[in-house]
């Protein structure tokens, strides 16, 4: 494993996209990911690597990521996965920085290239050779592939990527051709589910060709109203076309979500007020909690410290809270194994104290 | 509104496809979406994108056509057959995409919808790409430039088109 920076990944909870202070929209766009599909010419997909193949495979990568000049590759670390334990690959799926699939790899040419503070992280070997993501606060797409794509433009000056004239950049699913490019926006709309409107507004939106989807991606539920939206195409359009028609998107159901609200506090102010105060009063009492009431009720607490009825609690701290009660971290946090009462006693102390301090 | 297939069960699976510009919308019940292996853009998870690749690329073949030869043809690069191609929905290295061109190509287009890549170009190995682009893009101009009669300019781009037909090679 890498220095003593990259160790805060594991020790700690915080990575950069979770303080969103000066990003624009944070208190509804959690995050902003651009993900860029790489692969190699002359060498098998990844479900076919054998070890001779993978073992030349890192060896190209691992040049291209030692001679490189530009800084921000530079300043990343490898991590292959023999040599990090299953604990430490679920910390970094609840951390978004790998997807749950990667997570089972165990091999020595699977890993990832990261930067300590997980704005950057290369997946090495998952479905494609490279995924080069970038990962922000707030509504930042286009910042966000501006940083991605200086990446790979420093890892091509060494590398034969896999491109062709008319398909663009050739990926092991055919769904990724094109620009490789999957640009994604983590949202929090309460107002939206509670009003009920989510089905028929992502009805419109899955007709503008784009997905919608739960926190953790794929095949994932919506919990604790977070919803992924995401572009669906990858050939025939710009990298910069897609950012612009999500971002527009995005900002008309950001809109839509602060009318519901502004209607939801002047309409039923009570039974708001009611709905938030029982929500914030169990978190700071429950004594065992899981993960699902967890986070369905920090969801309402969210809304509530946004609309200003709870205050002394910092929005990003939520941020941060919503990673920390997930198994793993709670897991890293007690130190041992831990039985579900345990777990969800640990959770209800984790809510509890954070709640408290609001930090 | 009813499933537009088996217009019995209501349409809950709303599908809107770009083809070459023009807006395709169709809209089927699950059952019907299912059968005909359609792509579900949307939150259905038993419907994902993955999931039914596998069907799309042409799994809905019978077990004579599996045993067929063009289900057996092997990339020469990397050795996958077009069968496990089918199997699973990934391919089995960048050369694939040549060998099975023709297999593949109705199944991009319906994945996608467009035929042509028009975003980021790689600098290494892009450079013929780039090439084309420019000197498209050169025409285009000399052609504004002659129909606006400005010839002294169109003078001069068709210098920079010889220029890089030289280049070029």
């Amino acid at each position: 494993m890498g220095g003593v920076n990259i160790n805060n990944l594991f020790e700690e909870t915080f990575v950069a996209w979770m303080n969103g202070q000066a990003a624009s929209q944070s208190d509804i766009v959690i995050s902003s990911r651009v993900r860029l599909a790489r692969n190699l010419n002359d060498i098998a997909f990844p479900h076919l690597l054998n070890q001779q193949s993978g073992q030349k495979f890192m060896q190209l990568i691992s040049e291209a990521w030692k001679k490189s000049q530009v800084n921000e590759l530079k300043q990343m670390e490898l991590v292959t996965f023999e040599n990090l334990s299953a604990l430490d690959r679920k910390i970094l799926v609840e951390k978004h920085l790998i997807s749950p699939y990667h997570a089972q790899a165990t091999g020595p040419y699977q890993g990832l290239l990261v930067k300590a503070d997980g704005s950057l992280a290369i997946m090495i070997n998952e479905e494609d050779h490279l995924r080069i993501q970038c990962f922000l606060p707030g509504l930042q797409l286009e910042e966000a592939y501006q940083r991605a794509q200086e990446i790979d433009d420093a890892l091509e000056e060494e590398l034969d990527f896999a491109f062709d004239d008319h398909r663009g950049y050739l990926t092991s699913c055919p769904t990724n051709i094109g620009t490789g490019m999957r640009a994604s926006l983590m949202l929090h709309l309460p107002a939206i589910s509670i009003s009920g409107q989510s089905g028929h507004i992502f009805q419109n939106l899955s007709q503008l060709g784009l997905a919608v989807r739960g926190i953790y991606g794929e095949g994932t539920e919506a919990i604790g109203n977070f919803f992924q939206l995401s572009n669906q195409i990858t050939l025939g359009q710009s990298e910069e076309d897609i950012n612009a028609s999500l971002t527009a998107i995005s900002q008309q159901v950001i809109e839509q979500e602060r009318l519901l609200r502004d209607s939801l506090s002047e309409q039923m102010k009570y039974q708001l007020e009611d709905r938030i105060g029982r929500a914030y009063g169990i978190l700071t009492h429950a004594r065992l909690i899981s993960s699902n009431e967890a986070l369905t009720l920090l969801s309402d607490v969210r809304l509530g410290v946004d609309m200003g009825m709870i205050p002394g609690i910092n929005p990003f701290a939520l941020n941060e809270l919503v990673v920390d009660i997930r198994p793993a971290h709670l897991q890293k946090k007690a130190g041992s194994d831990m039985n579900a009462v345990e777990r969800d006693a640990k959770r209800a102390e984790v809510i509890r104290e954070k709640l408290q301090t609001g930090k | 509104m009813y499933c537009e297939e088996c217009k019995i069960r209501p349409a809950t699976v709303h599908l809107a496809q770009m083809f070459n510009g023009q807006k395709i919308e169709v809209h089927l019940c699950e059952q019907c979406a299912s059968q005909k292996g359609a792509i579900i853009f949307g939150t259905n998870n038993q419907l994902s994108i993955s999931n039914l690749l596998g069907s799309f690329l042409g799994g809905d073949h019978s077990i004579q056509e599996a045993k067929s030869l063009v289900q057996n043809t092997s990339c020469p690069s990397c050795g996958i057959k077009l069968f496990d191609i089918r199997q699973t929905g990934k391919l089995g290295c960048a050369k694939c995409y040549m060998a099975f061109e023709q297999e593949l190509g109705p199944s991009l287009r319906r994945i996608h919808g467009n035929r042509q890549h028009v975003g980021k170009i790689p600098l290494r190995g892009g450079e013929k790409v780039l090439w084309r682009k420019q000197m498209e893009s050169l025409k285009q101009r000399l052609q504004e430039a002659v129909a606006r009669e400005e010839y002294e300019e169109a003078a001069e781009i068709r210098d920079q088109i010889k220029s890089l037909e030289k280049r070029t090679g």
